[in-house]
């Protein structure tokens, strides 16, 4: 097993191609849960687990029976599937085992199921051929990314709450534009691993 | 939802009066990943055209089948089929677009726009009226992507449809990612002045 790859792997999917500012997927969370520092770090969590889970789960089912099969053309509606079933069993479960966690994430789990993220993370991992460790990598460093996405939104977001913003552009504008100059920074990263 | 509408009335609603980028400010991913031109984004407009349409129909169809309790693994399986339909489609038939935003094709399926109009409207309605709803909302969508593509091509090449217009590029930094955070932030925001400033509305596109 090589570390190093590994390592570049994680790095390359949390800052590099960070999927919010240079793939641009999970906006609709990105901005519907930012406003406040708890939700974020609880969707942070939430999001970095269940996405390493399902990177997992998908490519075992990508490998052993969707490849031996010839169904790789099915992949849209089977990745969705496996993953809404495990969200759901992780819900019910949750609910069942440990109810103080639940009552903190569940919430979240809800939301996760019809997120464009994590169905993102299985596709491009069946797209790239990545084996099963450096799935784990890629899902892990998605997640890794995601959560560093929000927590530096929800970090500016509870400050522009005091300030006093143009009346059209208050609300979702401003967001995109704080969006922009953090994507902006975020550029300063591409070109740091070519993988 | 309740009263029974025109389907120019349904139209017209997808277009202006819930548009789903601009006023309900959803599924917004692919309104930044696929809008550096034109063309990609009239694409991806089709394609989403498409899929609302076919799911709205198919919805409005078996909604008497279908008991409410099993709905949403249904709704997302009629969705997940008819994106499969689009990503083949569209990776035989439009294979340069098709390179670059192939994997927002995929993800249409993830889309909540598509499964809001599934459950709020289409399970409740005729089929007729459905698929108008459908096609006024993906024409919303479509409209709201070309509307951003056409300031980030224009200003960020000097092109539209890849065809240079000005011969020289005014703002390279709007077909980078941030530039589409700029255009769509700052298009929002241009509505809601209008919204304001003309119908005494709140401005209404805010989480």
């Amino acid at each position: 097993m090589d570390f190093g790859k590994l390592f570049e792997l994680i790095i390359a999917a949390s800052v590099i191609n960070n999927f919010v500012f240079t793939r641009f997927l999970g906006l609709c969370i990105f901005f519907g849960v930012t406003k406040k520092m708890d939700t974020a770090v609880g969707m942070s969590i939430t999001f970095t687990a269940v996405m390493m889970i399902s990177a997992a789960l998908s490519w075992v089912v990508f490998k052993y029976i969707m490849i031996p099969l010839d169904i790789t053309f099915l992949k849209i509606i089977i990745f969705i599937g496996v993953v809404a079933a495990f969200v759901q069993s992780a819900d019910t479960i949750m609910r069942k085992v440990s109810p103080g966690m639940y009552f903190k994430l569940g919430v979240y789990l809800a939301l996760i199921t019809t997120n464009c993220i994590i169905i993102a993370v299985p596709l491009i991992n069946a797209g790239e051929g990545y084996n099963f460790i450096e799935s784990l990598a890629f899902g892990l460093g998605s997640g890794l990314g995601f959560a560093l996405a929000l927590i530096i939104m929800a970090s500016i977001r509870e400050k522009l709450e005091l300030a006093d913003v143009p009346r059209p552009f208050r609300g979702l504008p401003i967001s995109f534009i704080t969006a922009a100059l953090i994507a902006l920074a975020f550029t300063g990263f591409s070109g740091l691993i070519t993988l | 939802m309740i009263k029974q509408r025109s389907n120019w009335e349904l139209i017209k609603n997808g277009i202006f009066g819930e548009n789903t980028i601009f006023r309900m400010a959803i599924s917004l991913c692919p309104s930044i990943a696929v809008t550096t031109g034109i063309r990609n984004a009239f694409y991806m407009g089709i394609a989403v055209i498409f899929v609302q349409v076919m799911v709205n129909v198919s919805v409005s169809a078996i909604r008497k089948i279908i008991h409410p309790r099993i709905r949403i693994p249904i709704f997302m399986l009629i969705i997940a089929g008819w994106v499969s339909v689009i990503d083949m489609t569209m990776a035989a038939f439009a294979r340069p677009a098709y390179k670059e935003i192939g994997l927002y094709i995929q993800l249409i399926v993830a889309f909540a726009s598509i499964f809001a109009r599934a459950e709020v409207f289409a399970s409740k309605n005729k089929m007729t009226s459905s698929a108008m709803d459908g096609l006024g909302m993906g024409i919303g969508f479509l409209v709201a992507l070309v509307l951003i593509g056409f300031f980030r091509e224009l200003l960020g090449k000097g092109a539209l449809w890849g065809m240079p217009i000005i011969h020289s590029k005014p703002m390279l930094i709007m077909i980078m990612p941030t530039g589409g955070f700029f255009a769509v932030g700052f298009l929002m925001a241009f509505f809601n002045w209008i919204d304001i400033k003309f119908f005494g509305g709140k401005g209404a596109s805010g989480v």
